[in-house]
């Protein structure tokens, strides 16, 4: 088990050096001088001088494998270094705010589908062909179709535009602001957004979970000698199929950029999708770069973290 | 027995008079299924109206420009009413079509292109090849793809050429890694050690004996793959990384829409609906196969 799990890691790890090795690169290919960026171009006339002082600073003079290792060294001490153009903004300050707020959103997002898919997908498997398996099916097909940021727009419609318009503000709830998260209102809709998508996603797998345990010898087996039904699907059958739910909850929160990127964009929230957006384009290398090596720690341990739940859920499942 | 008759050896699921009976019988499969040739229906009719949008779309989507009629919304003229700069909407989102499907099936293309190559390499080679191309994989598939199209569609300065291939050439891992495990699992099997035992090439094992019997799961993986890459592609665009304005592209137009979201709402919801049409096309299709090719999915 603990030699597993080191061996895991230690891949994740050559895993994680390849990533920002690829990052690094690809920062540094990148046309346009942070220099001039940084400045704004045109505005302020400065000498040749000025410029390379400012690139001395920043260690931008030195070789680039110089570059590497000393901001490789820097983030396994934990210093992310300062962003480039937020001047003296330490880039750890700058993701440490942002990760809470796309984290909040998410779970909640998360949690929220997880309560209606997992019974959702439970019952359109065991009422395979019935009316509401063909709902969820259909729901679920035109959940995973939806570009979340056209959702998002028009869910913006819906409730900010047409709802007022046509009844007033809404009971309890009153104002939904279209953009930004100043009030908790502001959560109402991103949420809705991660939620549909998410729930998509999660009922389509639980339902095919759901068919595929029910038709294993064990469940036979349990019907065989007499167990009520409710006991063999959710003892039996149920318990099994979470296994594949597991799979999809770890990759949503591995790859949780993904997910959030642009509907962070599209809501105007100060998340990591909007740092990360941002930055890219500002050429802040120091924050793109630490940013993608700390999302690549979060895949590599959330996929260690999945494999081992899996071990503990399924005892048939042996880690060697 | 010489090597050219080795070759005649039928590989598994290509046998003359097997081979087409089990691709009838997966044609079968697939036409009871409704759903799936409504997909088909819909993306034969968008690649249509994708090859001829000159001739379908009323007006130019660049430079027929109204005057004074910026924003305004759909009439009988123009279904889809006009743009923030007073262009025909109908025939931008005609136009963004043409994006769209190049992206899709080009990109995916260029993915199973990859993905087959690599992992065939990988599971048929072994040892440290297959070490080498599996962490290759690893890394790929643990890298947030989407900050990485950003930053590559970042330097390489956005344009339909880099969309195509920045989507295409990280898209590849899930190709390569079902390609590596079938082609290792197969290579175990007594055609593939009698064709080595009488001498043929390894390439040609690959080709002839191994990648016909792989192809299966790679067009459901592919076909499954096209709606996400176009949702991808949308994404891009709409970030500003993707096809250049004024250059239509459904995403690029979302994009506008979002602007003026409030003002002149119809602007995002048609291109969108559009996405949704093709992406749910496609899905259809996708389930679809998956049920004709695999039939212990089926119901």
């Amino acid at each position: 088990m603990l030699s597993y799990i080191t061996r895991r890691l230690l891949q994740g790890a050559l895993v994680i050096f390849l990533i920002s090795l690829i990052t690094f690169a690809v920062m540094r290919l990148m046309p346009g001088d942070p220099v001039y960026m940084l400045l704004g171009e045109g505005e302020i006339r400065i000498s040749q001088e000025q410029i390379e002082a400012i690139k001395a600073k920043w260690g931008l003079d030195r070789p680039y494998y110089e570059q590497y290792l000393v901001w490789a060294w820097n983030l396994l001490r934990g210093d992310f270094g300062d962003s480039l153009i937020r001047t003296g903004v330490p880039v750890r300050e700058m993701i440490f705010e942002a990760i809470p707020v796309t984290a909040i959103i998410n779970v909640i997002a998360l949690f929220i589908s997880l309560a209606v898919a997992i019974p959702a997908g439970i019952w359109a498997g065991v009422k395979r062909n019935s009316a509401f398996d063909y709902a969820s099916a259909v729901g679920s097909t035109l959940g995973v179709s939806l570009p979340n940021f056209w959702l998002g727009l028009m869910l913006i419609v819906l409730f900010v535009l047409y709802i007022p318009q046509w009844f007033g503000d809404i009971p309890l709830i009153g104002k939904i602001p279209p953009f930004g998260l100043r009030s908790w209102q502001g959560y109402i809709l991103p949420v809705l957004v991660l939620t549909t998508e998410q729930l998509a996603v999660v009922t389509r797998v639980m339902r095919a979970a759901t068919i595929e345990a029910l038709g294993q010898d064990y469940v036979r087996t349990a019907y065989a000698k007499g167990l009520a039904k409710y006991v063999v699907i959710t003892r039996h059958a149920v318990r099994n199929a979470l296994l594949p739910v597991v799979t999809v909850i770890g990759f949503r929160i591995a790859f949780i950029l993904s997910g959030t990127i642009v509907v962070e964009t599209v809501f105007a929230i100060p998340g990591i999708g909007r740092l990360f957006t941002d930055s890219v384009f500002r050429l802040d290398y120091q924050v793109v770069q630490s940013l993608v090596v700390v999302l690549a720690v979060l895949v590599v341990l959330v996929n260690l973290l999945t494999d081992l739940t899996y071990a503990i859920i399924d005892p048939r499942i042996r880690i060697e | 027995m010489s090597v050219a008759s080795a070759d005649q050896l039928p590989p598994k699921a290509t046998s003359q008079p097997g081979g087409r009976s089990e691709l009838l019988q997966a044609w079968q499969r697939f036409r009871a299924n409704r759903m799936s040739l409504v997909g088909l229906t819909l993306i034969i009719l968008l690649v249509l109206i994708a090859i001829f949008a000159p001739l379908i779309a009323p007006y130019d989507p660049i430079t027929d420009i109204f005057r004074g009629v910026r924003g305004v919304g759909p009439s009988w003229d123009h279904p889809f009413g006009y743009d923030h700069l007073g262009r025909d909407l109908l025939s931008r989102v005609i136009f963004g079509s043409r994006v769209a499907l190049l992206v899709g099936l080009v990109a995916t293309g260029i993915s199973v292109l990859v993905g087959i190559v690599i992992g065939a390499v990988a599971g048929y080679f072994g040892g440290w090849v297959d070490t080498l191309l599996s962490r290759l994989i690893d890394t790929l598939m643990a890298f947030p793809i989407i900050a990485l199209l950003v930053v590559l569609a970042a330097v390489l300065g956005p344009s339909l050429v880099t969309t195509i291939v920045v989507i295409g050439f990280t898209g590849w891992a899930r190709f390569a890694r079902v390609v590596r495990a079938e082609v290792m699992s197969l290579k175990q099997q007594d055609f593939i050690t009698a064709a080595k035992a009488v001498g043929v090439r390894d390439w040609r094992i690959i080709w002839r004996h191994l990648l016909p019997n792989v192809m299966g799961p790679v067009i459901v993986l592919a076909s499954l793959g096209i709606g996400g890459i176009i949702i991808l592609e949308s994404a891009l665009s709409f970030l500003g990384l993707g096809i250049r304005p004024p250059n239509p592209s459904w995403g690029g137009t979302l994009a506008d829409g979002r602007a003026f979201i409030l003002r002149y709402p119809h602007i995002a919801f048609f291109p969108g609906l559009m996405i949704v049409i093709t992406v749910l096309a496609f899905n259809f299709l996708g389930d679809g196969l998956r049920d004709a090719f695999d039939p212990r999915n089926r119901d």
